[in-house]
């Protein structure tokens, strides 16, 4: 193993992170047969994007200030967005606001 | 102190540290990402609220679509895997690897390019488009080629990214670290389509 392949990690990881990558995908097609809601489909969707950050983005070989800006930035700013989502179900329902 | 002796050694100490303690472009690059995941994020919750509020929202994804979209993942998947082994070149030093991997990358990017827009073209074939399709509601069209064509969009601009770096880099204009800032962008399109996938198609197959 050369010096870069110790500061970024070994190969045998990575290889390892791309066979769960197509496994969670094969279980995804799995889910979505089964009528799985959207509940588990994303849940392993953030599984996979935290891999990718992790070993294909090499956020773990950075410092830790960097890893908890961009985490808390993106974390804080996606849960902000989910602020109207659950409004969908108002509509769906037809429910009046004084419900 | 004058402009002559700022530029003595390189780095003068009247300036500030580099923030987090990597190089400017890479921190452009994150902060570049950080903007792109909200760009995707709101028009994913937009498709969500749409989605979830109509209730004859179409699943017209049929088995080979799903078939087409799973070799989407595995190439791209695989040109993530690629584009990390080209950077991992590019840090060694090994020039002749980095340009070979960074290429083999872009393959990828072009194949799945002509699979994305052939499964496009199947379904304006089928008579979807923006605002209207055959199966149900006439917002499946709008939020399907929204959220795809943006993926889209950011495929095409990694593609060109990776030609123009790759290039570059091969005749010694740009460096290794202009390799590891278009292998960020393109581990963020994987990222991207990570969500997708699930939420676009998989959530919307025909049973």
């Amino acid at each position: 193993m050369n010096t870069t392949e110790k500061q970024s990690g070994g190969l045998g990881a990575v290889v390892a992170v791309y066979f769960c990558f197509l496994a969670i995908a094969g279980l995804q097609v799995v889910l979505a047969y089964q009528g799985a809601s959207f509940v588990p489909m994303l849940a392993l969707g953030f599984l996979e994007a935290l891999l990718a950050l992790t070993f294909f983005m090499n956020l773990r070989m950075e410092r830790r200030n960097l890893v908890v800006f961009i985490a808390l930035f993106t974390l804080f700013v996606m849960a902000t967005m989910n602020y109207g989502w659950t409004d969908s179900f108002r509509l769906l329902n037809g429910a009046p606001f004084s419900k | 102190m004058s402009q002559a002796d700022l530029a003595v050694g390189g780095h003068n100490p009247a300036m500030e540290p580099s923030p987090f303690a990597i190089p400017a472009k890479k921190l452009a690059m994150w902060l570049f990402i950080i903007s792109d995941i909200m760009t995707f994020a709101a028009c994913l919750v937009a498709y969500g609220f749409l989605r979830n509020a109509t209730p004859n929202w179409p699943r017209p994804f049929q088995a080979s679509a799903v078939i087409n979209v799973m070799v989407m993942t595995f190439i791209l998947v695989t040109s993530s895997l690629t584009m990390l082994l080209g950077v991992r070149a590019a840090k060694a030093g090994d020039r002749a690897g980095a340009v070979r991997w960074t290429f083999i990358t872009l393959a990828g990017g072009i194949i799945f390019l002509v699979l994305h827009i052939r499964e496009w073209v199947g379904l304006i074939g089928e008579g979807v488009t923006l605002f209207k399709n055959p199966w149900g509601t006439s917002l499946f069209g709008g939020a399907y080629f929204s959220v795809t064509g943006l993926e889209l969009l950011h495929v095409i601009a990694g593609v060109i990214a990776l030609l123009i770096v790759g290039l570059g880099y091969r005749s010694g204009r740009y460096n290794s670290s202009d390799i590891e800032n278009c292998g960020l962008f393109w581990q963020f399109i994987n990222v991207v389509w990570m969500f997708v996938v699930p939420l676009i198609y998989l959530m919307n197959v025909a049973r």
